[in-house]
C-alpha cells in the first residue's frame, strides 16, 4: 500500500501536526514502506473473528463516570502554559474575538 | 560489602536491623552513579536526577511507610522511568513537549514504593513516549549500555535497565507496551518482568497505547524483580483496568520447583534464521530446566508472524488518540502560531521527535475513513487469533512457554536506521502484550561477551509459576557457574 503526499498532508492536518515540505516528502516513503509490511494481514481469513475488545481474561472493565477525584498536589497555575482567573487561555479562533478584546 | 552490591532483600534486612542507614545507601548509590559515569557525559542513564531529592527521600523513607512493620523495600533505592508521575522530579517521557513538567499527582506505583520504604532514585531515560527499542529516540540523547558503551541498552526502558546493570540500584520501574522492559533487560543482562495486564495500577503512567501498556519491573536478580512486583501489584480504584484479585507473595516462589512443570517451546520463536548462538543458549537453559524435572514440549503459536504488523497498527492507533492531549493548552510546551490551529501544529511539530511523529501519523492513517476496516479492524481480529493461540496452548496442559527474549544481542548505537527493522527487535515480546499475559526475561548466558535473555511466558495471573521457574533456572545457572 503506497500513500501519497496528499495523504500525508491530510493525516497531518487530522493529527494537528505541522510538517515542512521536506519532512512531508520523506514521510511518504517511510509510511508507505511500513504500511507495505502490514499488507500480510490481508492474507489471513478473519471472517467471523471478533475484533479484540479489552485484554486478557477480564474483558473491558468499566466504572461509573463519577470516579474518585484525582488527588492533585499542585494547582493548575503551577503547570498550565497560560492561565487567567483559573481558566486556560488559548489563541483565538478566526471566528471569535480575542481574549484581550472580549 | 558496599550497599550498592547488596540485593533488595539484603538492603531491607540490614536497614531494618539498623546495620545500614537509608542515607548511607543513597550516598553509596550516588557515588556508584558517578563512578560508572551515569550522567549525560557517558552513559546518560537518567533524564532527571537530583542528589538532594534522593537524600530527602532517604531521610523520609522510614516515616513514609504505611505501617510500623519494616516495608519490603525499606531502604532500597529504586529508579523510576521518566513516564511515571512523581511529585518531586519532572516527568517528561523523554520528550521536549513535556520539558520541565512536574506532575501535580503521584503514580500509584510510586506511592506504593514509598509506603514500602523504598527510596525513589532519579527518573530514567527512555525512548520518547516509550516509542522505541534502543533508547536512542530520547529528546535528552541516547543512553549507552553499561556493559558495552558503544551499544544500546535496548528500549524503551533503557535507562531503567542500565541503572540496574550498572549497579546503581537493585530495582527499577519501567513500562511495557511491546517489550520495553524485557528487551532492555535482555540487552543489559538483568531481569525484566511484564505482569499480566491489570495486575499493576497504571494511574500516573503516561498513556501510550492503553490496551497494551503495563508498568513493569527491572531487577538485578529474579528475587529483586519479584519483590519489586509484589510491592506495586494490586487493585487501585484510580485505575478501572486494574484487577481486584489477591496478590501472591511473588518472592515465595523461590521455594517452588519446576518438577513436573510442562514448558512449551514454540517453534515460531526458534526460526531457522535465529542466530545459532542464541538458540544454543536457549537450548542450554531448557536442558537445565529438564534436569530439574521439567517436561519440555514442542508447541506451535501459528499466528506469531502476524504480531509485529498487528502491534504496529494497534499501538500507533491508540497513541494517536492518547497523544492528542499534548497540544500546548493545559501543560507542557507551547509554541505560538497563527491562531489556535497554528499553535497546536507548531507545538506538536516542535515538541515531538521524528519517531513519535511517524507513529502518530501512522495511527491517524489506520483509523481514518476508508482505511479503518482494512487496517485497524483487521489488526484487532488478528489480535484475537494471537490471544487464542496462547489460550489453546495453556489449556492443553502447558504451564509456561520458553523462548529467546530478542533475536539479537545489543546492537551498536546508530546501527539500525530503518524504522521497520527496529520494530522487528520486538518480534518475540509484543505477543505477550497483545494477549495481556505475563512474561519475563532473565539472563541465560553470553554471545561474544554480550548478554542473552531467555523469556518465560505464562497464562493470565500465573506469575507465580513464571517466578518459580525463573528462580530455579537462576539457581541452576549459578551452581553451574560455581562448578
Amino acid at each position: 500500500m503506497s500513500i501519497s503526499i496528499d495523504d500525508v498532508r491530510h493525516i497531518a492536518a487530522l493529527a494537528r501536526l505541522g510538517l515542512t515540505d521536506a519532512r512531508a516528502a520523506s514521510l511518504v516513503g517511510e509510511l508507505s514502506t511500513i504500511l507495505g509490511h502490514m499488507d500480510v494481514l490481508s492474507t489471513l481469513d478473519t471472517r467471523g473473528v471478533q475484533p479484540a475488545i479489552g485484554v486478557g481474561a477480564r474483558g473491558l472493565p468499566t466504572r461509573w463516570d463519577s470516579g474518585p477525584p484525582i488527588p492533585l498536589e499542585r494547582s493548575l497555575d503551577a503547570f498550565a502554559p497560560s492561565l487567567r482567573e483559573g481558566l486556560l487561555l488559548v489563541p483565538r479562533l478566526s471566528s471569535h474575538e480575542s481574549v484581550e478584546e472580549g | 560489602m558496599t550497599p550498592v552490591s547488596r540485593s533488595a532483600a539484603q538492603l531491607r534486612d540490614d536497614t531494618a536491623a539498623g546495620g545500614l542507614s537509608p542515607s548511607g545507601t543513597v550516598k553509596a548509590a550516588i557515588a556508584r552513579a558517578r563512578e560508572v559515569g551515569a550522567g549525560p557525559e557517558r552513559l546518560n542513564i537518567f533524564a532527571w536526577s537530583n542528589d538532594d531529592d534522593a537524600r530527602e527521600h532517604a531521610a523520609n523513607c522510614l516515616d513514609q511507610m504505611s505501617d510500623t512493620t519494616p516495608g519490603l523495600l525499606l531502604g532500597v533505592p529504586v529508579a523510576i522511568k521518566d513516564n511515571i508521575a512523581t511529585l518531586t522530579l519532572p516527568t517528561t517521557c523523554g520528550s521536549h513537549i513535556l520539558d520541565g513538567y512536574v506532575s501535580p499527582y503521584e503514580a500509584t506505583v510510586v506511592r506504593k514504593l514509598r509506603e514500602a520504604g523504598a527510596i525513589p532514585f532519579g527518573k530514567t531515560n527512555m525512548d520518547e513516549f516509550a516509542m522505541g527499542s534502543s533508547t536512542e529516540h530520547s529528546a535528552y540523547g541516547p543512553t549507552r549500555n553499561p556493559l558495552a558503551p558503544d551499544r544500546v541498552p535496548g528500549g524503551s526502558s533503557g535507562g531503567s535497565a542500565a541503572a540496574v546493570a550498572a549497579g546503581i540500584v537493585p530495582v527499577a520501574l519501567g513500562s511495557e507496551t511491546g517489550g520495553s522492559v524485557r528487551q532492555p533487560a535482555s540487552f543489559c543482562g538483568v531481569v525484566g518482568v511484564k505482569p499480566t495486564y491489570g495486575r499493576v495500577s497504571r494511574f500516573g503512567l503516561v498513556a501510550f497505547a492503553s490496551s497494551l501498556d503495563n508498568v513493569g519491573v527491572v531487577g538485578a536478580t529474579v528475587d529483586d524483580a519479584a519483590r519489586g512486583l509484589h510491592v506495586i501489584a494490586g487493585h487501585d480504584r484510580l485505575d478501572s483496568t486494574s484487577a481486584d484479585l489477591p496478590v501472591p507473595v511473588y518472592h515465595e516462589a523461590a521455594a517452588g520447583s519446576v518438577k513436573g512443570m510442562v514448558i512449551g517451546k514454540p517453534k515460531e520463536y526458534f526460526p531457522e534464521t535465529l542466530d545459532p548462538r542464541i538458540r544454543a543458549r536457549c537450548d542450554e537453559a531448557l536442558e537445565r530446566l529438564k534436569a530439574l524435572g521439567a517436561v519440555v514440549r514442542d508447541v506451535s503459536l501459528p499466528n506469531t508472524a502476524m504480531a509485529i504488523p498487528v502491534y504496529y497498527i494497534v499501538a500507533p492507533a491508540e497513541a494517536s488518540s492518547n497523544l492528542a492531549r499534548f497540544d500546548g493548552v493545559r501543560y507542557g510546551l507551547r509554541i505560538e502560531g497563527d491562531g489556535l490551529r497554528g499553535m497546536y501544529e507548531a507545538t506538536r511539530s516542535q515538541g515531538f521527535g521524528p519517531e513519535v511523529t511517524r507513529r502518530i501519523l501512522l495511527g491517524t492513517y489506520v483509523l481514518s475513513a476508508g482505511y479503518y476496516d482494512a487496517y485497524y479492524r483487521k489488526a484487532q481480529q488478528v489480535r484475537t487469533l494471537i490471544a487464542a493461540d496462547f489460550g489453546r496452548v495453556f489449556a492443553s496442559g502447558v504451564d509456561l512457554l520458553f523462548t529467546p527474549t530478542t533475536p539479537t544481542t545489543a546492537f551498536r548505537i546508530g546501527a539500525i536506521s530503518d524504522p521497520y527493522e527496529m520494530y522487528m527487535s520486538d518480534i518475540f515480546t509484543v505477543t505477550a502484550n497483545l494477549a495481556g499475559i505475563p512474561a519475563m526475561s532473565q539472563p541465560i548466558g553470553l554471545v561474544d561477551g554480550l548478554p542473552v535473555g531467555g523469556q518465560f511466558m505464562a497464562a493470565h495471573f500465573d506469575e507465580m509459576k513464571m517466578f518459580a521457574a525463573a528462580y530455579a533456572l537462576e539457581r541452576a545457572q549459578a551452581a553451574q557457574g560455581r562448578a
